[in-house]
C-alpha cells in the first residue's frame, strides 16, 4: 500500500516570543519541529507499513525551505521518502489552498510510483490550529475522509475501518480506499528515531517540488487563497484577579461560594 | 475570481443521534449580529435521518431562524462528511446564501472544509468573533499559536463560511414569532457516495460534554492520585459542571483522554472554569484561558493559574474542595 503522510514544521515551544510592535511571532532563533499531532500520523503510517508487506510511506510537507528538517525527522523514523512543497508562489496559502497543493502532490506521486491508497494527517497543527487540512484534502482529491480518528481497527488493500472520537462517543466509519484520515493524539505511542535512522536521514535526498512540478490551479493557491489574515495581535491579557481571603478552608470556601452566587453560578 | 451574489446567512445545526447540539443557538446569535448590518435574513439547516429532525427544526425556528431547511434521508442518519457536504451543496446551489456558519465541532469542522472546497468558498476556522468588513465581507477573530496570538481573518471571494468555536456566543433566546420549517429535497443519485457510517458507541458515563459546557471543574497533578478525581466529580456535581483534566493526569492514566483540556486536548470556553491542582502551563492555558471566570485552587500562590485566576484560592485542595462542596450544599439548603 502506498501511504502518504502530511507533516508541517511548526514552533516546538508553546511559549512564543511576540513582537509587540508588529503583533507577530518573532521567528528569529525560534525552535521548530514536527507538529506534535503529525507525529501520530507518521507513527500510524509506519505501523500500517509493518502490517501490510510491500507498503511504502512518502512524507509531504508544504512550508519554507527549512521545513526540510521536519521531513528528515520523519525519514529518521523509517519513512521512505520526503518531498518538500516549496515555491514563493505558494506563500499566503490558507488552509484550503494548502490542501490544494497537497492534493496536487498526491496526484503527482500516484502517477510517479503507483496509486496512493491512504493519506494520513494530524488532527490539526499547533500553530494555525484550523483542523481543516485533512478534510479539505479529501475534498480536493474527491476521496472519502474521516477526522479525529482514534483507532484504525481494520485496514487492507481495499478498505479501512476507523473509529472517530466525537463529543458524545465514538463513531465507526468504513472508507473504501483511497481515503484521507486525520488522527488524534492517543491513537498510538510514537517511536523514537534510531541512531541508524538518524544517520540515514542526514544523507537522504529530500525532493523539492515547486509550481513547475505541481502545476496546481493558480486561482486556488498562494495570494489567490479565498481567505486572508488581515492582522495578528497578542490577545488582551486578563486583568489581575483576587486572592480569596480567609484563614481556614471553610472561610475561603464561604467567600468563594458567595462570589459564585453573586455571579449566578449557584 | 468567483463572485458571491448570494443572499442570506445560514446556520448549520448539528443533530447527534437525535439530540440537537445547542451550538446552533450560538450560531443564530452570531448570525443575527451580522444580519443587523447586512439585513439579508437568517436561516438554518438541519440534516438527519427520516423522521428525525422535526422537534429540532421546530425548536430552531422558534429561536430566531426565519426559515429552517430540513434535509432528511437515510444516508444522513449518521454523520458522514461526504454525504452531508453533498446534500448541503445541492441546497446551497438552489437557495444561494451568502454566508454559512457551522459549529467548530469534530463534525462541523470536517463538514465545513469539505463543503468549502466543493463550493469554492472561503472558510475561516474556529472563530470566536464575527463581523463584516467595510466591503461587507465576513471577518472574524481566531486564536492561534496556542492562544499566543489572535488573528483577524477575512474571506475575499466566493461563498463566505466560518466554523464558530462552541461557547463563543450567547445562545439565542425564544423569538417573538416562529420561523417556517421547509422540507428540502434530497437526491443522492449523483453523490457517488463511498464511505459508510457503520455504528456509534455513545459515551457511557452520561457526563456533561466538555466543549459545550457552561461550567467546567478540572483536576491536575495536585490531586495526587486517580482517587483525587472523586473530589473533582463531587464539586462538578454540586455545580452542575463538566469534568476536565490536565495532560499530566491523562498521561498518568487517572482519567480518559476525552477530558483533556489544552493544546493537545479540547479547547473550551465555559462561563466558569475551576482549575484544581493545575499549575497553568501554556499548553493547558491554550485550551481554556478565554473562559469568562476562572477559579484556581492551588497550594502554590505563584503558579501561572493562580496569577491568571479571577479568584485564587490558596490551600490544599483536599481540604478546600470538600469545604466548597459543603458550603454549596448549605447555601442550597
Ligand atoms: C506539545 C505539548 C502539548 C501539551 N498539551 C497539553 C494539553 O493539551 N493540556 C495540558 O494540560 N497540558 C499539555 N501539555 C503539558 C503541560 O506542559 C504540563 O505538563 C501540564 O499541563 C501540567 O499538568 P498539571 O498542571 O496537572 O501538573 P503540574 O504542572 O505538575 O502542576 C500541579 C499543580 O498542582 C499543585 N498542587 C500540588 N499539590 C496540591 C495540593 N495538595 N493542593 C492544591 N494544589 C496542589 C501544584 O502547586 C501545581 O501547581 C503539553 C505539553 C507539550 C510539550
Amino acid at each position: 500500500m502506498n501511504i502518504v503522510v502530511c507533516v508541517k514544521q511548526t514552533p516546538a515551544s508553546a511559549n512564543l516570543p511576540i513582537d509587540l510592535a508588529t503583533g507577530r511571532i518573532k521567528t528569529e532563533g525560534l525552535q521548530l519541529g514536527v507538529n506534535p499531532f503529525d507525529e501520530y500520523a507518521i507513527e500510524e503510517a509506519l505501523r500500517l507499513k509493518e502490517r501490510l508487506p510491500g507498503s511504502s510511506v512518502s512524507v509531504l510537507s508544504f512550508g519554507a525551505a527549512a521545513a526540510e528538517e521536519a521531513l528528515r525527522s520523519a525519514l529518521a523514523l523509517g519513512c521512505d521518502e520526503g518531498i518538500l512543497l516549496y515555491d514563493p508562489a505558494f506563500e499566503q496559502s490558507d488552509s484550503l489552498a494548502t490542501a490544494h497543493l497537497l492534493c496536487a502532490a498526491v496526484r503527482k506521486l500516484s502517477k510517479a510510483k503507483g496509486a496512493v491508497a491512504l493519506v494520513l494527517c494530524g488532527k490539526q497543527t499547533n500553530d494555525g490550529e484550523s483542523g481543516q487540512v485533512g478534510a479539505a484534502l479529501g475534498a480536493w482529491l474527491d476521496w472519502p475522509a474521516a477526522s479525529c480518528v482514534k483507532k484504525i481497527p481494520q485496514a487492507d488493500d481495499s478498505k479501512i475501518v476507523v473509529e472517530r472520537l466525537m463529543e458524545d462517543g465514538v463513531d465507526t466509519v468504513e472508507l473504501p480506499l483511497p481515503a484521507v484520515v486525520s488522527v488524534i493524539k492517543g491513537i498510538n505511542e510514537p517511536r523514537l528515531p534510531s541512531l541508524k535512522g538518524k544517520m540515514a536521514a542526514k544523507k537522504a535526498v529530500v525532493a523539492r517540488w515547486g509550481q513547475a512540478e505541481l502545476a496546481a490551479d493558480v486561482s486556488q493557491i498562494g495570494a489567490s487563497s479565498a481567505s486572508v489574515v488581515v492582522k495578528t495581535a497578542p490577545p488582551e491579557t486578563r486583568s489581575a484577579g483576587m486572592t480569596v481571603p480567609g484563614g481556614s478552608p471553610e472561610e475561603k470556601a464561604a467567600f468563594l461560594v458567595q462570589k459564585l452566587k453573586e455571579l449566578k453560578f449557584i | 475570481m468567483a463572485e458571491n451574489p448570494g443572499k442570506g446567512i445560514w446556520c448549520v445545526a448539528e443533530l447527534r443521534h437525535g439530540a440537537l447540539v445547542p451550538t446552533i443557538f450560538e450560531l443564530l446569535s452570531a448570525a443575527r449580529s451580522l444580519d443587523q448590518v447586512s439585513k439579508e435574513g437568517v436561516c438554518a439547516v438541519v440534516l438527519g435521518g427520516p423522521g428525525k429532525t422535526a422537534p429540532a427544526a421546530k425548536e430552531i425556528a422558534s429561536r430566531g431562524a426565519q426559515r429552517v431547511f430540513v434535509l432528511e434521508h437515510a444516508l444522513l442518519d449518521g454523520f458522514l462528511e461526504e454525504a452531508y457536504a453533498r446534500a448541503l451543496k445541492d441546497l446551497i446551489e438552489r437557495e444561494k446564501p451568502s454566508k454559512i456558519l457551522l459549529p467548530a465541532s469534530v463534525a462541523g469542522r470536517s463538514l465545513a472544509a469539505r463543503l468549502a472546497v466543493a463550493c469554492r468558498a472561503g472558510l475561516l476556522g474556529d472563530v470566536t468573533a464575527v463581523a463584516l468588513d467595510s466591503s461587507g465581507n465576513l471577518e472574524a477573530l481566531r486564536p492561534c499559536y496556542g492562544g499566543n496570538l489572535l488573528a483577524t481573518v477575512a474571506v475575499r471571494r466566493g461563498l463566505q463560511m466560518a466554523t464558530v468555536r462552541p461557547m463563543a456566543f450567547p445562545r439565542a433566546a425564544q423569538a417573538s414569532s416562529s420561523g417556517e420549517v421547509v422540507a428540502a429535497p434530497v437526491d443522492p443519485s449523483s453523490w457517488g457516495l463511498r464511505g459508510r457510517f457503520a455504528g456509534f458507541a455513545p459515551e457511557e458515563s452520561k457526563e456533561i460534554d466538555l466543549s459545550s459546557a457552561e461550567k467546567i471543574v478540572s483536576g491536575g497533578r495536585g490531586l495526587g492520585s486517580a482517587k483525587g478525581f472523586e473530589l473533582i466529580r463531587d464539586l462538578a456535581h454540586a455545580l452542575g459542571a463538566a469534568v476536565g483534566a490536565s495532560r499530566a493526569v491523562v498521561d498518568s492514566g487517572w482519567i480518559a483522554y476525552r477530558h483533556q483540556v489544552g493544546l493537545t486536548g479540547r479547547a473550551v470556553r465555559p462561563k466558569l472554569y475551576v482549575a484544581c491542582g493545575i499549575s497553568g502551563q501554556v499548553q493547558h492555558l491554550a485550551g481554556m484561558s478565554s473562559s469568562d471566570v476562572i477559579v484556581a485552587i492551588n497550594s502554590d500562590p505563584q503558579c501561572p493559574m493562580m496569577k491568571l485566576a479571577n479568584f485564587a484560592v490558596q490551600g490544599d485542595l483536599h481540604q478546600i474542595i470538600p469545604a466548597v462542596v459543603a458550603e454549596i450544599k448549605k447555601q442550597r439548603g
